[in-house]
């Protein structure tokens, strides 16, 4: 085998062969932690089993395909301004105020959706304000708030904000 | 093929990571649930991202007409996507399935080239090298530009990792000029040849990959590990004062520096050229003293000062090193209680650690976690990183599990208060809504019957049937008039029949004169009509909807909640077990290599120990054979 030979060449140059040291009692650990990995990869599937059963129940316990509203956000692309933070208001009460993380921003910059609200709604019109604030790419602080209005009919609604610019709010619908 | 895997790591590079150049493009979701998924893997939570996409997935491959679908468009990369996940959530059992089906549907070639390939990398980092080749020659024609030297940068990878080097080689000559495998292509050709026992063509290549301007820092560490290793190479060959020239060639900052520095001052020593050992070995001397190369710097620095004659500078630095082994050598002590007290784990698992990507690094330098100061080696292995991850996952696993029990006692209290106001007022409700029912039912029926009666009255005109009340009143009045007259004879009786036939007459030429104007307000109507009997219909559907919602809100959810208790109950002991033994396992790694480094540093403490000694007794003698000579000196002048 060429392992052995390699670590040999390194090991028989440095004096103090920094290679030996963790060699006993390495084996038998190994064993274990590969035939642990296969049980890990195991229960990892069962647990996404559970999850997926886990939120067909919450959805239909909490939010029943009635009155079910579900907000997501993304970014277009090649936008680098900075989102601070977004509020929504569905008919002029507070649904969500939420704060964005560094890596969250960085996830929706690069083709990631996110899901910022779900709730509840009869069906009518209705009426979502969406406020953002934060920095222009060229540092400059920003607020922009667009109001919209859409119908809630007896099956799920889904909508869409698109920021397509730190000025430029779109609302799609589903 | 497991040993494999991880050789190919060691060879290719200091870890996966180093050794695979940068991911191409990133997906593009047009679907918003694909595209959550895409926002919780890009943030690294691949359970997230992967229960969203299995959940896409499954309800795309479900519906009737899948091109009428959102994910319809993003399908391919959506099945790419869930190989990717699995992968980096280290479920390699399950990997390649979604792209496995790609590659078997009717898809373009393009496409198929595509799926060929990331299935060909699923199996390489699978240890699975055959499969991968196999993968990998199914791709014919045309092939996805952006990922052409990709291809060929893995078909070089399985080559050298089955051993036909030679083969790898020709692969990688090609490669050269890719400017997205900088570095890379260079290194791993220099290592096939040299696999290839082309000796010669291998050092050549490795002066060349060790050239490579760059201002990536992945690339800058290839570099640094072709120098390295073309030193060792030619160390290995003897040519000691080559081999110092490529040692030198290693940045002071990097992943290789330590190992490059000590190397540097073994290579000069190698040539009884003390003093050019000193400087490497000084600079190293001075760094972490947890390293294990700075650790053999300490001993071998004054080891130089003492070949140079330098007793009493090498006497002090022997102490140092003294002192320092022997603080050390505490420490370790105290890590390995602390490992055998449990706080290892512990560490590992601490929420601010994991927030940093870098969180291998951090480990090291946490305050009151002294278990982790000589763990970095251990923790750059690969076996033991993926146990590592493992027992993180599985902790993420307990975590989650835990909230769900928590989250159950919550649906089964929301359920019971639903229960609770919706079960007594269902019976009253039913009772209104039947009667409401009912009489809804008799005016849709007289609805319909006006329609008809429209539909006959286009058809065959009845201007009687569109008589007001007053109308037909006076129609009947009359009738009955004339039914009193009937037998009655003489002028009177005469006069009253005219009357009462004008009176007719003038009714029925209103209701002739009239009745296209009144089929007209008849129809407007009834229009009017079928629009409040729509509302109504609305009303009835929704009223229907509400109380079936109402009766869903509390009713058959204590089968799924029962069994999806059980099941996480299971999960939850299996998880428990499996961190236990996962962590017993770590443990024991971890105590091993401690065990060993604390080993090596006594060896060190007695050599260092003996060594000072014998510089102390040179230093004295030579200082002592320096005052004789002075005073033979003295003594010789008048």
């Amino acid at each position: 085998m060429t392992t052995p030979t390699k670590v040999a060449l390194l090991g028989s140059f440095l004096c103090f062969a920094s290679a030996a040291g963790s060699a006993g009692g390495a084996e038998p650990a190994t064993e274990e932690m590969r035939s642990l990995d296969e049980q890990v990869q195991e229960i990892k599937t069962d647990v996404l089993g559970i999850a997926a059963e886990l939120n067909r129940l919450e959805e239909k316990l909490l939010y029943p395909s009635n009155t079910h509203l579900a907000v997501f956000v993304s970014i277009a692309e090649g936008e680098t301004f900075r989102l601070d933070s977004m509020q929504i208001n569905i008919d002029g009460q507070l649904a969500t105020h939420y704060l964005y993380a560094f890596k969250e921003l960085e996830a929706l910059q690069h083709g990631g959706v996110q899901r910022v609200y779900t709730g509840n709604l009869p069906t009518g019109g209705h009426q979502i304000e969406v406020s953002i604030n934060g920095k222009t790419t060229s540092g400059d602080d920003f607020n922009s708030t667009e109001t919209f209005s859409f119908d809630k009919g007896i099956e799920p609604k889904l909508l869409g904000i698109a920021l397509n610019g730190p000025k430029a709010i779109d609302l799609g619908e589903w | 093929m497991r040993v494999q895997t991880l050789w190919l790591s060691l060879v290719f590079g200091t870890s996966a990571v180093a050794a695979e150049p940068p991911a191409g493009d990133e997906p593009v979701a047009r679907d918003w649930y694909f595209g959550e998924s895409l926002y919780y893997a890009q943030q690294g939570h691949f359970f997230e991202a992967l229960e969203r996409l299995d959940a896409e997935l499954g309800q795309h491959r479900a519906v009737d007409e899948p091109a009428l679908d959102s994910l319809y468009w993003s399908l391919r990369d959506a099945e790419f996507s869930v190989g990717d996940f699995e992968l980096n959530y280290r479920m390699h059992h399950r990997a390649g399935r979604a792209i496995t089906a790609v590659l078997e549907g009717a898809v373009d070639e393009v496409v198929r080239n595509d799926a060929a390939y990331r299935l060909a990398r699923i199996h390489f980092q699978k240890g699975q090298l055959e499969d991968a080749l196999y993968a990998l020659d199914r791709i014919t024609g045309e092939v996805p530009e952006d990922i052409g030297d990709d291809i060929e940068f893995l078909r070089a990878n399985i080559y050298t990792g089955l051993g036909r080097h030679a083969e790898a080689a020709e692969v990688l000559k090609q490669l050269q000029s890719a400017e997205s495998l900088k570095g890379f292509a260079a290194y791993n050709l220099g290592i096939a040849l040299l696999e290839d026992n082309r000796r010669e063509d291998a050092l050549e290549q490795l002066d060349r990959a060790g050239q490579i301007a760059s201002d990536d820092e992945a690339v800058l560490a290839i570099r640094d590990k072709s120098n390295f290793v073309l030193g060792t190479l030619l160390v290995e060959a003897e040519r000691f004062d080559q081999a110092k020239q490529y040692f030198d060639r290693v940045r002071l900052e990097g992943p290789f520096s330590t190992s490059a520095l000590l190397a540097s001052g073994w290579a000069a020593t190698a040539s009884d050229d003390y003093g050019r050992a000193v400087v490497p070995w000084t600079l190293l001397a001075e760094r972490a003293s947890t390293d294990a190369s700075v650790q053999e710097a300490m001993l071998a620095l004054p080891f130089a000062y003492g070949k140079l004659e330098v007793h009493g500078r090498a006497a002090l630095l022997y102490a140092k090193a003294l002192d320092s082994f022997g603080h050390e050598i505490e420490r370790l002590d105290e890590s390995l209680t602390s490992i055998r007290d449990g706080k290892f784990l512990k560490v590992l698992v601490r929420e601010e650690v994991r927030q940093d990507k870098d969180w291998v690094i951090r480990l090291r330098s946490l305050p009151e976690s002294p278990e982790t100061y000589y763990l970095m080696e251990l923790l750059a292995s690969h076996d033991f990183q993926t146990a590592l991850q493992n027992y993180l996952d599985l902790e993420d696993l307990r975590r989650k599990l835990a909230s769900w029990v928590v989250s159950f006692d919550a649906f089964d209290d929301m359920i019971g208060l639903r229960r609770q106001y919706y079960e007594p007022q269902l019976p009253g409700l039913d009772a209104e809504f039947r009667e409401l029912d009912s009489r809804m039912r008799l005016r849709l029926e007289q609805h319909e019957l006006l329609e008809k009666r429209l539909q006959s009255l286009l058809v065959a005109p009845r201007p009687e049937f569109l008589a007001t009340a007053d109308e037909r009143l006076t129609a009947a009045r009359l009738a009955e008039l004339e039914a009193a007259l009937e037998g009655a004879s003489g002028e009177t009786a005469d006069a009253l029949r005219q009357r009462i036939a004008r009176l007719r007459g003038a009714l029925t030429f209103t209701l002739r004169t009239e009745y296209h104007e009144r089929l007209d307000v008849f129809a407007r109507h009834l229009r009017e009509l079928g629009q409040s009997i729509e509302v109504l219909e609305a009303e009835h559907v929704e009223f229907v909807r509400t109380r079936q919602a109402a009766v869903h809100s509390f009713e058959g959810y204590d089968t799924p909640i029962g069994r999806l208790r059980t099941h996480v109950a299971e999960s939850l002991g299996k998880v428990n077990l499996l961190m236990a033994r996962q962590g017993r396992v770590l443990e024991l790694v971890a105590i091993d290599e401690l065990v060993a480094r604390r080993d090596r540093l006594e060896t060190y403490r007695d050599q260092a120990r003996y060594a000072l000694a014998d510089s102390y007794d040179r230093a004295t003698e030579a200082r002592a054979a320096a005052e004789t000579a002075s005073l033979q000196t003295a003594g010789e002048t008048p």
